[in-house]
């Protein structure tokens, strides 16, 4: 697909527009709160299971929209579908995975998050995006050596 | 307002933004991913990706001028934690594929195999680090 096509107005638009949902929600919900989301992450006696139903929400509003798209030919504004298909469990994925989950674990931020709360002015945070940034390199740079 | 409603809303707001971006283009709405090809210099197509991030952006300064209560930074994890964190966290999405977003709601969504072992390690390995973390810090 050709750069000129993906980058019509109304792509560039949509895109904008669930960038802006996208935090909002992630904000409404409690994600930006990493007390509440080390609350949930801490299997205690203090243990807050809020924040299930932030996938659970979002999976079921999701769900019914997918099912609809998925008969369509084309999505409006571009040619075709851009799903993933690969259904192999590979090492990468299991070890990646892993790696996040401790992050996540230790700082109670993942990326989208991380990137909302960027301009909240706690230095915590910026640290945190900082380096994310850096270690996402890192893999690049892994990578292309493999 | 209740963390339980809000949560619910949150999240269905998260549904809708990953909904029209699959609705409009097809793509599926990964944090990682869409961010990652940001620094890659084969990625050609940036435009949709720049614009999605900085939308993200304007809704995270949005939220900070409407409503700055929800951004909240627990001092329980040192600095020289959260950089670990961020490290481990960039490191681990790009090698992994993904994060809650792409494998957590838009992979589960359509029960990708990858996505569900994805999501359940990282559930997994987020609790038992934290827990653990919270029991030896306290």
């Amino acid at each position: 697909m050709s750069e000129s096509h993906t980058s019509t107005v109304p792509v560039i638009l949509s895109a904008f527009i669930t960038g802006l949902i996208f935090a909002i929600g992630l904000g409404i919900s409690g994600m930006t709160d990493t007390t509440k989301v080390l609350g949930f992450l801490t299997l205690n006696s203090d243990w807050n299971p809020a924040l299930m139903l932030v996938m659970g929400g979002a999976i079921v509003v999701h769900a019914v929209v997918y099912q609809i798209v998925k008969r369509r030919p084309s999505p409006m504004f571009t040619d075709g579908f851009h799903i993933p298909t690969r259904t192999d469990i590979d090492r990468p994925l299991l070890v990646g995975a892993t790696l996040f989950g401790l992050g996540w674990g230790i700082g109670g931020i993942c990326p989208g998050p991380g990137v909302v709360s960027i301009f909240s002015g706690s230095t915590e945070v910026l640290v945190f995006v900082v380096m994310m940034a850096v270690g996402a390199f890192g893999w690049q740079q892994i990578q292309r050596k493999l | 307002m209740n963390q339980f409603v809000m949560a619910i809303i949150g999240g269905g707001l998260i549904g809708v933004a990953a909904s029209i971006l699959l609705m409009t283009q097809g793509r599926i709405a990964g944090i990682s991913g869409i961010a990652g090809a940001l620094m890659k210099s084969e990625v050609t197509d940036k435009g949709w990706r720049w614009a999605f991030f900085i939308g993200l952006l304007c809704g995270g300064a949005l939220l900070l001028i409407v409503s700055p209560e929800v951004f909240v930074i627990s001092k329980e994890r040192p600095i020289w934690m959260m950089a670990i964190a961020g490290l481990l966290v960039g490191f681990g999405t790009q090698m992994g594929n993904g994060c809650t977003s792409g494998h957590g709601v838009c992979g589960i969504t359509r029960l990708s195999p990858r996505s569900l072992v994805a999501t359940g390690v990282f559930m997994v390995f987020g609790m038992l680090i934290s827990t653990v973390l919270t029991g030896v810090l306290s």
